[in-house]
Protein backbone atom coordinates (compact mmCIF):
# COMPACT_ATOMS: atom_id res chain seq x y z
CA UNK A 1 0.00 0.00 0.00
CA UNK A 2 3.18 2.56 0.88
CA UNK A 3 4.56 2.03 -2.59
CA UNK A 4 1.02 2.53 -4.15
CA UNK A 5 1.10 5.97 -1.76
CA UNK A 6 4.78 6.71 -2.79
CA UNK A 7 4.23 6.23 -6.53
CA UNK A 8 0.98 8.52 -6.35
CA UNK A 9 3.37 10.97 -4.85
CA UNK A 10 5.57 11.16 -7.43
CA UNK A 11 4.29 14.00 -8.95
CA UNK A 12 4.89 16.30 -5.66
CA UNK A 13 8.33 15.45 -5.69
CA UNK A 14 9.22 11.71 -4.60
CA UNK A 15 8.31 9.90 -1.53
CA UNK A 16 10.07 9.91 2.16
CA UNK A 17 10.90 5.94 2.84
CA UNK A 18 11.08 4.92 6.28
CA UNK A 19 13.85 2.75 5.92
CA UNK A 20 16.22 4.35 3.06
CA UNK A 21 18.86 2.24 1.92
CA UNK A 22 22.46 3.80 0.68
CA UNK A 23 22.23 2.15 -2.74
CA UNK A 24 18.51 2.93 -3.78
CA UNK A 25 18.33 6.56 -3.18
CA UNK A 26 15.61 6.92 -6.33
CA UNK A 27 13.43 4.23 -3.74
CA UNK A 28 10.07 6.26 -4.13
CA UNK A 29 10.68 6.47 -7.95
CA UNK A 30 11.64 2.93 -8.13
CA UNK A 31 8.59 1.95 -6.24
CA UNK A 32 6.55 3.69 -8.74
CA UNK A 33 8.39 1.82 -11.45
CA UNK A 34 7.93 -1.17 -10.17
CA UNK A 35 3.96 -1.39 -9.43
CA UNK A 36 3.70 0.07 -13.06
CA UNK A 37 5.73 -3.07 -14.45
CA UNK A 38 4.47 -5.35 -12.21
CA UNK A 39 0.85 -4.63 -13.69
CA UNK A 40 1.76 -4.65 -17.11
CA UNK A 41 3.05 -8.35 -15.99
CA UNK A 42 0.04 -9.44 -14.61
CA UNK A 43 -2.14 -7.98 -17.52
CA UNK A 44 -0.28 -9.06 -20.02
CA UNK A 45 3.27 -10.52 -20.11
CA UNK A 46 2.42 -13.27 -17.32
CA UNK A 47 -0.88 -14.72 -19.03
CA UNK A 48 1.21 -14.71 -22.32
CA UNK A 49 4.01 -16.67 -21.39
CA UNK A 50 2.00 -18.55 -19.44
CA UNK A 51 -0.41 -19.53 -22.59
CA UNK A 52 2.76 -19.93 -24.34
CA UNK A 53 3.78 -22.73 -21.90
CA UNK A 54 0.40 -24.30 -22.04
CA UNK A 55 -0.03 -24.40 -25.86
CA UNK A 56 3.81 -25.28 -26.83
CA UNK A 57 5.31 -28.73 -25.81
CA UNK A 58 8.45 -28.55 -24.25
CA UNK A 59 10.48 -30.02 -26.82
CA UNK A 60 9.65 -26.53 -28.94
CA UNK A 61 10.04 -24.30 -26.55
CA UNK A 62 13.64 -25.82 -25.90
CA UNK A 63 14.34 -25.20 -29.58
CA UNK A 64 13.58 -21.66 -29.35
CA UNK A 65 15.36 -21.34 -25.97
CA UNK A 66 18.72 -22.89 -28.20
CA UNK A 67 18.29 -20.50 -31.11
CA UNK A 68 18.03 -17.42 -29.07
CA UNK A 69 21.01 -18.40 -26.80
CA UNK A 70 23.06 -19.41 -29.85
CA UNK A 71 22.44 -16.05 -31.56
CA UNK A 72 23.59 -13.99 -28.42
CA UNK A 73 26.71 -16.62 -27.92
CA UNK A 74 29.13 -14.21 -29.95
CA UNK A 75 28.65 -11.27 -28.25
CA UNK A 76 28.71 -13.26 -25.21
CA UNK A 77 32.33 -14.06 -26.64
CA UNK A 78 33.19 -10.70 -27.29
CA UNK A 79 32.19 -9.73 -23.68
CA UNK A 80 34.57 -12.21 -22.54
CA UNK A 81 37.38 -11.45 -24.65
CA UNK A 82 36.97 -7.46 -23.20
CA UNK A 83 36.86 -8.61 -19.69
CA UNK A 84 39.92 -10.81 -20.39
CA UNK A 85 39.00 -14.17 -20.72
CA UNK A 86 40.11 -15.73 -23.39
CA UNK A 87 39.77 -19.12 -23.13
CA UNK A 88 35.54 -18.81 -22.38
CA UNK A 89 35.38 -16.25 -25.21
CA UNK A 90 37.42 -18.61 -27.67
CA UNK A 91 34.86 -21.70 -26.13
CA UNK A 92 32.05 -18.82 -26.99
CA UNK A 93 32.64 -18.96 -30.48
CA UNK A 94 33.40 -22.72 -30.35
CA UNK A 95 30.28 -23.22 -29.28
CA UNK A 96 28.56 -20.36 -31.51
CA UNK A 97 30.44 -22.49 -34.60
CA UNK A 98 28.73 -26.00 -33.25
CA UNK A 99 25.53 -24.61 -32.89
CA UNK A 100 24.89 -23.20 -35.78
CA UNK A 101 26.16 -26.07 -37.77
CA UNK A 102 25.63 -29.53 -36.37
CA UNK A 103 22.83 -28.33 -33.84
CA UNK A 104 21.04 -27.10 -36.67
CA UNK A 105 20.75 -23.11 -36.98
CA UNK A 106 21.24 -23.38 -33.48
CA UNK A 107 18.02 -25.13 -32.16
CA UNK A 108 20.23 -27.98 -30.68
CA UNK A 109 22.58 -26.94 -27.83
CA UNK A 110 25.25 -30.02 -28.63
CA UNK A 111 28.37 -27.73 -27.76
CA UNK A 112 26.44 -28.35 -24.08
CA UNK A 113 26.13 -31.77 -24.78
CA UNK A 114 29.88 -32.12 -25.91
CA UNK A 115 31.13 -30.04 -22.45
CA UNK A 116 31.39 -26.54 -24.16
CA UNK A 117 29.53 -24.72 -21.13
CA UNK A 118 27.09 -21.99 -21.80
CA UNK A 119 28.65 -18.23 -20.19
CA UNK A 120 26.63 -15.30 -18.91
CA UNK A 121 27.57 -12.05 -20.02
CA UNK A 122 26.89 -8.93 -20.95
CA UNK A 123 28.01 -5.49 -20.70
CA UNK A 124 27.07 -4.35 -17.51
CA UNK A 125 29.30 -7.50 -16.26
CA UNK A 126 31.90 -5.98 -18.81
CA UNK A 127 31.82 -2.26 -16.77
CA UNK A 128 31.87 -4.50 -13.79
CA UNK A 129 34.99 -6.46 -14.73
CA UNK A 130 36.66 -2.82 -15.59
CA UNK A 131 36.15 -2.07 -11.88
CA UNK A 132 32.75 0.62 -12.53
CA UNK A 133 30.57 0.37 -9.55
CA UNK A 134 26.82 -0.62 -9.66
CA UNK A 135 25.42 3.01 -9.04
CA UNK A 136 22.01 3.43 -7.66
CA UNK A 137 19.47 0.74 -8.14
CA UNK A 138 16.91 1.62 -11.10
CA UNK A 139 14.01 -0.13 -11.97
CA UNK A 140 13.55 0.40 -15.77
CA UNK A 141 9.95 0.60 -16.96
CA UNK A 142 9.32 -2.97 -18.56
CA UNK A 143 12.79 -3.99 -18.49
CA UNK A 144 12.44 -4.06 -14.39
CA UNK A 145 15.76 -4.39 -11.94
CA UNK A 146 18.94 -2.30 -13.31
CA UNK A 147 21.33 -0.12 -11.48
CA UNK A 148 22.78 2.75 -13.41
CA UNK A 149 25.62 1.04 -14.54
CA UNK A 150 23.56 -2.04 -15.88
CA UNK A 151 21.06 0.45 -17.37
CA UNK A 152 23.89 1.80 -19.40
CA UNK A 153 24.95 -1.63 -19.94
CA UNK A 154 21.90 -2.81 -21.27
CA UNK A 155 21.71 -0.04 -23.73
CA UNK A 156 25.23 -1.62 -25.26
CA UNK A 157 23.68 -5.01 -25.40
CA UNK A 158 20.72 -3.73 -27.63
CA UNK A 159 22.90 -1.92 -29.72
CA UNK A 160 25.19 -4.98 -30.19
CA UNK A 161 22.27 -7.31 -30.15
CA UNK A 162 22.70 -9.60 -33.67
CA UNK A 163 18.58 -8.92 -33.99
CA UNK A 164 18.79 -5.25 -33.97
CA UNK A 165 20.92 -5.46 -37.71
CA UNK A 166 17.94 -6.91 -39.27
CA UNK A 167 16.29 -4.78 -41.91
CA UNK A 168 13.07 -5.61 -42.36
CA UNK A 169 11.25 -3.70 -39.16
CA UNK A 170 8.61 -6.59 -38.91
CA UNK A 171 10.87 -9.63 -38.94
CA UNK A 172 13.27 -7.92 -35.89
CA UNK A 173 9.92 -7.04 -33.71
CA UNK A 174 8.56 -10.37 -34.03
CA UNK A 175 12.08 -12.06 -33.09
CA UNK A 176 12.04 -9.82 -30.32
CA UNK A 177 8.47 -10.24 -29.08
CA UNK A 178 9.02 -14.50 -28.95
CA UNK A 179 12.36 -14.14 -27.34
CA UNK A 180 10.48 -11.74 -24.51
CA UNK A 181 7.84 -14.58 -24.38
CA UNK A 182 10.48 -17.20 -23.77
CA UNK A 183 12.34 -15.72 -21.52
CA UNK A 184 9.26 -14.75 -19.11
CA UNK A 185 7.91 -18.28 -19.61
CA UNK A 186 11.61 -19.52 -18.10
CA UNK A 187 10.97 -17.04 -15.40
CA UNK A 188 7.48 -18.18 -14.47
CA UNK A 189 8.84 -20.27 -11.23
CA UNK A 190 11.05 -17.91 -10.23
CA UNK A 191 8.31 -15.14 -10.18
CA UNK A 192 6.18 -17.68 -8.20
CA UNK A 193 9.03 -18.34 -6.22
CA UNK A 194 8.94 -14.55 -5.66
CA UNK A 195 5.10 -13.99 -4.53
CA UNK A 196 5.77 -16.69 -2.06
CA UNK A 197 8.78 -16.24 -0.24
CA UNK A 198 9.40 -12.26 0.00
CA UNK A 199 7.75 -9.97 2.91
CA UNK A 200 8.36 -7.08 0.88
CA UNK A 201 8.67 -8.05 -3.09
CA UNK A 202 10.34 -4.83 -4.02
CA UNK A 203 12.67 -4.96 -1.31
CA UNK A 204 13.36 -8.94 -1.97
CA UNK A 205 13.42 -8.45 -5.77
CA UNK A 206 16.27 -5.64 -5.42
CA UNK A 207 18.72 -7.46 -2.98
CA UNK A 208 18.56 -10.49 -4.80
CA UNK A 209 19.78 -8.69 -7.70
CA UNK A 210 22.70 -6.59 -6.38
CA UNK A 211 23.24 -10.12 -5.42
CA UNK A 212 23.01 -11.93 -8.51
CA UNK A 213 24.92 -8.99 -10.38
CA UNK A 214 27.89 -9.35 -8.07
CA UNK A 215 28.30 -13.23 -8.53
CA UNK A 216 27.99 -12.57 -12.16
CA UNK A 217 30.56 -10.41 -12.53
CA UNK A 218 32.66 -12.62 -10.68
CA UNK A 219 31.58 -15.63 -12.47
CA UNK A 220 30.12 -16.93 -9.63
CA UNK A 221 32.78 -16.61 -7.35
CA UNK A 222 33.32 -13.85 -5.31
CA UNK A 223 35.27 -12.70 -2.59
CA UNK A 224 33.64 -12.63 0.94
CA UNK A 225 31.54 -9.73 1.46
CA UNK A 226 33.89 -8.15 3.87
CA UNK A 227 36.76 -7.86 1.32
CA UNK A 228 34.63 -6.73 -1.39
CA UNK A 229 36.54 -3.16 -0.58
CA UNK A 230 40.13 -4.50 -0.89
CA UNK A 231 39.76 -6.81 -3.67
CA UNK A 232 39.40 -5.35 -6.81
CA UNK A 233 36.89 -7.66 -9.70
CA UNK A 234 39.51 -9.62 -11.71
CA UNK A 235 41.86 -10.18 -8.98
CA UNK A 236 40.11 -12.95 -7.01
CA UNK A 237 41.03 -15.79 -8.85
CA UNK B 1 35.17 -48.55 8.00
CA UNK B 2 32.12 -50.01 6.19
CA UNK B 3 31.49 -52.19 8.96
CA UNK B 4 31.81 -50.09 11.48
CA UNK B 5 29.46 -47.79 9.86
CA UNK B 6 26.71 -50.39 9.65
CA UNK B 7 27.21 -51.82 13.32
CA UNK B 8 26.60 -48.27 14.67
CA UNK B 9 23.64 -48.22 12.67
CA UNK B 10 21.87 -45.83 10.06
CA UNK B 11 21.48 -42.53 12.35
CA UNK B 12 24.70 -42.80 13.91
CA UNK B 13 26.12 -43.10 9.50
CA UNK B 14 24.78 -40.19 8.73
CA UNK B 15 26.15 -38.17 11.91
CA UNK B 16 30.13 -39.38 10.48
CA UNK B 17 28.52 -38.43 6.48
CA UNK B 18 30.52 -36.00 4.81
CA UNK B 19 28.64 -33.00 3.97
CA UNK B 20 28.98 -33.28 0.16
CA UNK B 21 27.99 -37.19 0.28
CA UNK B 22 24.78 -35.94 2.48
CA UNK B 23 23.72 -33.53 0.18
CA UNK B 24 24.06 -35.83 -2.87
CA UNK B 25 22.39 -38.89 -1.30
CA UNK B 26 19.34 -36.23 -0.14
CA UNK B 27 18.76 -34.86 -2.94
CA UNK B 28 18.63 -38.04 -5.05
CA UNK B 29 16.58 -39.34 -2.62
CA UNK B 30 14.28 -37.07 -2.48
CA UNK B 31 13.97 -36.46 -6.31
CA UNK B 32 13.50 -39.78 -6.70
CA UNK B 33 10.69 -40.09 -4.07
CA UNK B 34 8.79 -37.35 -6.18
CA UNK B 35 9.56 -38.80 -9.38
CA UNK B 36 7.30 -42.10 -7.78
CA UNK B 37 4.99 -40.66 -6.25
CA UNK B 38 1.62 -39.55 -8.30
CA UNK B 39 -0.12 -37.39 -5.65
CA UNK B 40 3.13 -35.09 -5.48
CA UNK B 41 3.41 -34.56 -9.06
CA UNK B 42 -0.37 -34.05 -9.51
CA UNK B 43 0.44 -31.00 -7.01
CA UNK B 44 0.11 -32.34 -3.33
CA UNK B 45 1.39 -29.98 -1.84
CA UNK B 46 0.45 -30.95 2.17
CA UNK B 47 2.11 -34.33 0.91
CA UNK B 48 5.29 -33.07 -0.22
CA UNK B 49 5.95 -30.85 2.84
CA UNK B 50 5.57 -33.62 4.77
CA UNK B 51 8.41 -35.09 2.39
CA UNK B 52 10.38 -32.18 2.93
CA UNK B 53 10.08 -32.02 6.96
CA UNK B 54 10.79 -35.72 6.85
CA UNK B 55 13.73 -35.82 4.83
CA UNK B 56 15.47 -32.93 4.39
CA UNK B 57 14.68 -30.80 7.91
CA UNK B 58 16.77 -32.57 9.53
CA UNK B 59 19.78 -31.65 8.11
CA UNK B 60 19.37 -28.03 8.50
CA UNK B 61 20.07 -25.88 11.16
CA UNK B 62 17.14 -23.03 11.77
CA UNK B 63 18.20 -20.94 14.61
CA UNK B 64 21.61 -20.39 12.38
CA UNK B 65 19.55 -19.54 9.27
CA UNK B 66 17.02 -17.19 11.39
CA UNK B 67 20.28 -15.85 13.59
CA UNK B 68 22.08 -14.98 10.32
CA UNK B 69 19.36 -13.46 8.43
CA UNK B 70 18.17 -11.36 11.27
CA UNK B 71 21.74 -9.80 11.59
CA UNK B 72 22.47 -7.69 14.70
CA UNK B 73 18.52 -7.71 15.68
CA UNK B 74 19.00 -10.92 16.45
CA UNK B 75 20.72 -9.80 20.00
CA UNK B 76 18.19 -7.98 20.86
CA UNK B 77 15.17 -11.01 20.73
CA UNK B 78 14.33 -12.51 23.76
CA UNK B 79 14.67 -15.97 24.06
CA UNK B 80 11.36 -16.68 22.99
CA UNK B 81 11.26 -14.17 20.75
CA UNK B 82 13.99 -16.06 18.72
CA UNK B 83 11.96 -19.41 19.11
CA UNK B 84 9.41 -17.67 17.60
CA UNK B 85 11.10 -15.66 14.61
CA UNK B 86 12.66 -19.48 13.46
CA UNK B 87 9.24 -21.24 13.70
CA UNK B 88 7.60 -19.00 11.09
CA UNK B 89 10.93 -18.37 9.48
CA UNK B 90 11.39 -22.53 8.92
CA UNK B 91 7.62 -22.69 7.84
CA UNK B 92 7.96 -20.20 5.03
CA UNK B 93 11.49 -21.43 3.86
CA UNK B 94 10.08 -24.50 3.95
CA UNK B 95 7.06 -23.82 2.01
CA UNK B 96 9.36 -21.98 -0.87
CA UNK B 97 11.66 -25.03 -0.96
CA UNK B 98 8.43 -26.95 -1.58
CA UNK B 99 7.55 -24.48 -4.71
CA UNK B 100 10.90 -24.70 -5.92
CA UNK B 101 11.32 -28.79 -5.70
CA UNK B 102 7.60 -28.63 -7.82
CA UNK B 103 8.52 -26.67 -10.62
CA UNK B 104 11.97 -29.52 -10.83
CA UNK B 105 11.42 -31.01 -14.03
CA UNK B 106 14.36 -33.72 -14.87
CA UNK B 107 16.90 -31.60 -15.21
CA UNK B 108 20.61 -33.20 -14.53
CA UNK B 109 22.45 -32.75 -11.37
CA UNK B 110 26.36 -32.13 -11.15
CA UNK B 111 27.58 -32.52 -7.59
CA UNK B 112 31.19 -30.95 -7.58
CA UNK B 113 33.77 -32.62 -5.70
CA UNK B 114 34.68 -31.31 -2.04
CA UNK B 115 37.49 -28.78 -1.56
CA UNK B 116 38.02 -28.70 1.81
CA UNK B 117 40.60 -29.87 4.49
CA UNK B 118 38.99 -33.25 6.56
CA UNK B 119 39.66 -30.93 9.49
CA UNK B 120 36.85 -28.06 8.04
CA UNK B 121 34.27 -27.82 10.66
CA UNK B 122 32.37 -24.94 7.86
CA UNK B 123 32.67 -25.81 4.39
CA UNK B 124 30.73 -24.84 1.05
CA UNK B 125 28.94 -27.67 -1.40
CA UNK B 126 28.63 -26.97 -4.64
CA UNK B 127 26.16 -28.28 -6.56
CA UNK B 128 24.81 -27.34 -10.31
CA UNK B 129 21.76 -27.72 -12.05
CA UNK B 130 22.13 -27.98 -15.71
CA UNK B 131 19.66 -27.23 -18.53
CA UNK B 132 20.78 -26.92 -22.02
CA UNK B 133 20.62 -23.24 -23.52
CA UNK B 134 21.39 -21.75 -20.21
CA UNK B 135 24.03 -21.80 -17.71
CA UNK B 136 23.96 -24.03 -15.23
CA UNK B 137 22.07 -22.62 -12.10
CA UNK B 138 24.40 -23.35 -9.39
CA UNK B 139 23.52 -23.84 -5.75
CA UNK B 140 25.66 -23.48 -3.00
CA UNK B 141 24.97 -25.03 0.64
CA UNK B 142 26.93 -23.42 3.61
CA UNK B 143 27.27 -25.71 6.21
CA UNK B 144 28.49 -26.41 9.55
CA UNK B 145 29.80 -29.55 11.83
CA UNK B 146 28.04 -30.31 14.43
CA UNK B 147 27.36 -32.90 17.15
CA UNK B 148 24.69 -34.56 15.27
CA UNK B 149 26.29 -33.96 11.92
CA UNK B 150 26.82 -31.88 8.84
CA UNK B 151 23.99 -29.40 9.20
CA UNK B 152 22.66 -26.29 6.30
CA UNK B 153 23.01 -22.65 7.54
CA UNK B 154 22.55 -21.02 4.14
CA UNK B 155 21.70 -21.94 0.59
CA UNK B 156 22.51 -20.00 -2.67
CA UNK B 157 21.07 -20.42 -5.59
CA UNK B 158 22.31 -18.48 -8.59
CA UNK B 159 25.00 -16.49 -6.56
CA UNK B 160 21.71 -15.03 -4.07
CA UNK B 161 22.15 -16.07 -0.61
CA UNK B 162 18.43 -16.95 1.12
CA UNK B 163 19.91 -15.53 4.82
CA UNK B 164 21.08 -12.83 3.18
CA UNK B 165 18.75 -11.81 1.03
CA UNK B 166 16.12 -11.69 3.73
CA UNK B 167 18.34 -9.53 6.15
CA UNK B 168 17.01 -5.80 4.81
CA UNK B 169 13.34 -7.11 5.02
CA UNK B 170 13.81 -8.30 8.83
CA UNK B 171 15.75 -5.21 9.89
CA UNK B 172 13.79 -2.76 8.30
CA UNK B 173 10.88 -4.49 10.06
CA UNK B 174 12.53 -4.81 13.05
CA UNK B 175 13.28 -1.09 12.93
CA UNK B 176 9.79 -0.17 12.01
CA UNK B 177 8.14 -2.18 14.57
CA UNK B 178 10.21 -4.26 16.46
CA UNK B 179 10.99 -8.04 17.00
CA UNK B 180 7.44 -9.10 17.56
CA UNK B 181 6.47 -6.68 14.37
CA UNK B 182 8.59 -9.18 12.00
CA UNK B 183 7.08 -12.32 13.96
CA UNK B 184 3.48 -10.52 12.88
CA UNK B 185 4.95 -10.40 9.83
CA UNK B 186 6.07 -13.70 8.84
CA UNK B 187 3.02 -15.80 10.76
CA UNK B 188 0.40 -13.29 8.68
CA UNK B 189 2.39 -14.07 5.47
CA UNK B 190 2.75 -17.70 6.20
CA UNK B 191 -1.30 -17.67 7.32
CA UNK B 192 -1.85 -15.73 3.80
CA UNK B 193 -0.21 -18.80 2.04
CA UNK B 194 -2.03 -20.89 3.69
CA UNK B 195 -5.28 -19.54 2.64
CA UNK B 196 -4.19 -19.50 -0.98
CA UNK B 197 -4.21 -22.77 -0.52
CA UNK B 198 -3.58 -25.82 -3.49
CA UNK B 199 -4.56 -23.04 -6.21
CA UNK B 200 -1.04 -22.19 -7.75
CA UNK B 201 -0.89 -19.39 -9.84
CA UNK B 202 2.05 -19.05 -12.04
Amino acid sequence: MRWLLCALALASGGCATTNPDPRDPLEGWNRGVYSFNDKVDGWVLRPVATGYTKVLPNEVRDRVRNFFANIADPMIGVNNLLQGKFEDGFFDWVRFGFNSTFGLFGLHDIASDMGYEKHNEDWGQTFGRWGAGTGPYVVLPLLGSSSVRDGIGTGFDFLTDPMAGLRRAEVRWGLWGVRVIQVRSDLLDVSQLLEEAALDKYVFQRDAYFQRRRSLIYDGQPPRERDVDTIPPGESK
Amino acid sequence: MLAAALALGSARAQELMPPDVLVKQVTLEVVDLIARDKEIRGGNRAKLIGLINEKVLPHFNFVAMSALAMGQSWNKASPEQKKRVTEEFKTLLVRTYASALASYSDQKFDFRPLRAKPTDTDVVVHVRVLQPGTQPVPIDYSMEKTPSGWKVYDVMVGGVSLVANYRTEFNNLVRESGVDGLIKNLSAKNRALDGAGADRKS
